[in-house]
């Protein structure tokens, strides 16, 4: 038993994103209050009803500060907790912690990068390893790419079954309008993609898009009597080893296999209640990783799981139903777009790629280099 | 009450100060038996004694990628030490290496100071 205390008694009622794919000519601070702007009119709410704000951004070194500043904010809590991708899914939990304990009444979860209009200014604020200096690796892509090796080693997964995943991402963006990169794609121009780190090409790699999302929330009770359906917050885990790949104590197995079962646990329901998985697929091998770590299929059968379109539209389980970080959108931290999606496909609001029916979402992020996992359960009324 | 001792580095420093005189040098616990890399002030159970030694030399490749570029390739290898610590490091004499082949280590001099490198060793089971 562990945290039920706090199961539902949130809700996210009010959701935006903005510039996201390409906004040129436009700050990140810009971007980011546009989504915010967004999500408190999306909530029915006024920006001065905000009291509590959750930020994380690569390129603010006090984000809750600037934010704060920026909206003209007097905020009762404020936490900038930086996990990297993953920092939204623990600010649903921080925010929920601090609504339920009366530290805040409404909470402005919210993130916003113009890193692909920015192009070669953007610096990244993720110090170097020491020890990993001499050998320059070009992180993240490196570290990905030695937790690939090491799975098609433990387990047999192929450069087939990744380029399935990014397959599969494309089809979903193809029915998602606000997707960046849609079009045609097969398996072949995948398999023939440019090799940047074994044996991970650059097909295999999320986009760079510009992009900014937030959201709001409020204590369940409250949230009935707001204009949006809202989406409770029924569960929340995290679990983190490490910074430094070298320190990952397994680099075929991460710490959503702790993560996600904490959350699940606290939401009460099992992973087969799971109606859309949103799973941070920086790289292709993260949603090979998570489908195993969560549990939606065993220990080393992602690869074959991902094959044959069962995680592509009409396939058995609905994965990165916006196309994901490979095809929708990925600004530097993706983190807050799964929540965005969980958001839409509850609300019932995806247009041509909704999922029938969906009262479920498991919405997992990944900070780092498959460092901080971070997993929240999301759910409709019907799953309170 | 401080804790710093003015007469010894940090482990860092103490690092980097055993390479440049040709030396690859891990830690120990004392109390523990506990290897260490990369160096630090304690052990993952909490012991502090630490004191360096010279490992064995010889790992295996537990995972490897190979940065491509238009500049070149060159690898990135995390290899596991006998003593079983794992470290980031590179075999420059190949273009890459199957994991689980065993390696030995030997000091270069690159254009940044001394750095740990890993040969293939002959034979060796991959």
């Amino acid at each position: 038993m562990s945290g039920q205390g706090i199961r539902g008694k949130s809700a996210i009622v009010g959701m935006a994103t903005a510039g996201v794919g390409e906004a040129p000519g436009f700050s990140a601070m810009e971007l980011l209050g546009q989504a915010a702007v967004a999500a408190v009119a999306d909530a029915g709410l006024q920006m001065q009803d905000i009291d509590g704000v959750f930020a994380a951004t690569s390129s603010h070194a006090f984000p809750t500060m600037s934010v704060v500043e920026y909206l003209g904010l007097k905020p009762r809590f404020f936490d900038g907790t930086n996990v990297g991708g993953s920092s939204f899914e623990l600010h649903l939990l921080q925010a929920t912690l601090a609504l339920e304990a009366g530290l805040c009444d409404a909470a402005l979860v919210c993130y916003g990068s113009n890193q692909r209009t920015a192009g070669g200014r953007l610096v990244s604020m993720s110090e170097p390893q020491w020890h990993e200096t001499p050998y320059n690796p070009r992180h993240p892509i490196t570290a990905y790419g030695l937790a690939a090796s090491r799975h098609m080693h433990e387990y047999g997964t192929t450069r087939e079954q990744l380029a399935d995943v990014a397959l599969a991402a494309r089809g979903w963006a193809n029915l998602n309008p606000e997707a960046f990169a849609r079009g045609p794609l097969t398996k072949d121009e995948l398999l023939s993609s440019r090799m940047i780190s074994d044996p991970l090409t650059k097909a295999d790699c999320c986009l760079v898009t510009d992009g900014a999302a937030a959201c709001v929330l409020t204590r369940a009770d409250r949230a009935k009597d707001l204009t949006a359906k809202p989406v409770y917050f029924l569960g929340g885990g995290a679990a983190n080893y490490h910074r430094s790949i070298v320190a990952m104590p397994d680099l075929a197995t991460t710490a959503a296999a702790e993560s996600g079962p904490r959350a699940l646990e606290m939401a009460g329901v099992g992973i087969k209640d799971i109606d859309v998985a949103m799973l941070y697929d920086a790289f292709t091998i993260n949603t090979i990783l998570f489908l195993e770590d969560l549990g939606f299929c065993a220990k080393g059968e992602g690869g074959a799981f991902v094959e044959d379109g069962r995680i592509a539209p009409g396939g058995e389980l609905a994965v990165n139903t916006n196309g994901g970080g490979l095809s929708c959108v990925h600004p530097g931290m993706y983190g807050l777009f799964l929540i965005a999606e969980a958001v839409t496909q509850i609300r019932g609001d995806a247009g041509e790629r909704q999922v029938d029916d969906c009262n479920l979402a498991l919405c997992h992020g990944n900070g780092g280099t498959l460092s901080s996992q971070c997993t929240a359960i999301l759910g409709s009324e019907a799953a309170l | 009450m401080t804790q710093n001792d003015a007469s010894q580095a940090g482990p860092q420093a103490t690092y980097e100060a055993f390479l440049e005189q040709g030396r690859f040098m891990i830690q120990r616990a004392k109390s523990t038996g506990e290897y260490v890399f990369f160096p630090r002030i304690s052990t993952p159970t909490g012991a502090t004694d630490l004191e360096w030694v010279a490992p064995a030399g010889t790992g295996t490749v537990y995972a490897i990628t190979v940065n491509r570029s238009r500049s070149g390739s060159t690898n990135v290898a995390l290899i596991e030490l006998d003593e079983g610590v794992r470290m980031m490091s590179t075999l420059p004499e190949v273009e890459t290496a199957p994991i689980g082949a065993r390696v030995a280590a030997r000091i270069e001099e690159a254009e940044t100071g001394n750095r740990v490198v890993f040969d293939l060793v002959e034979g060796g089971a991959a």
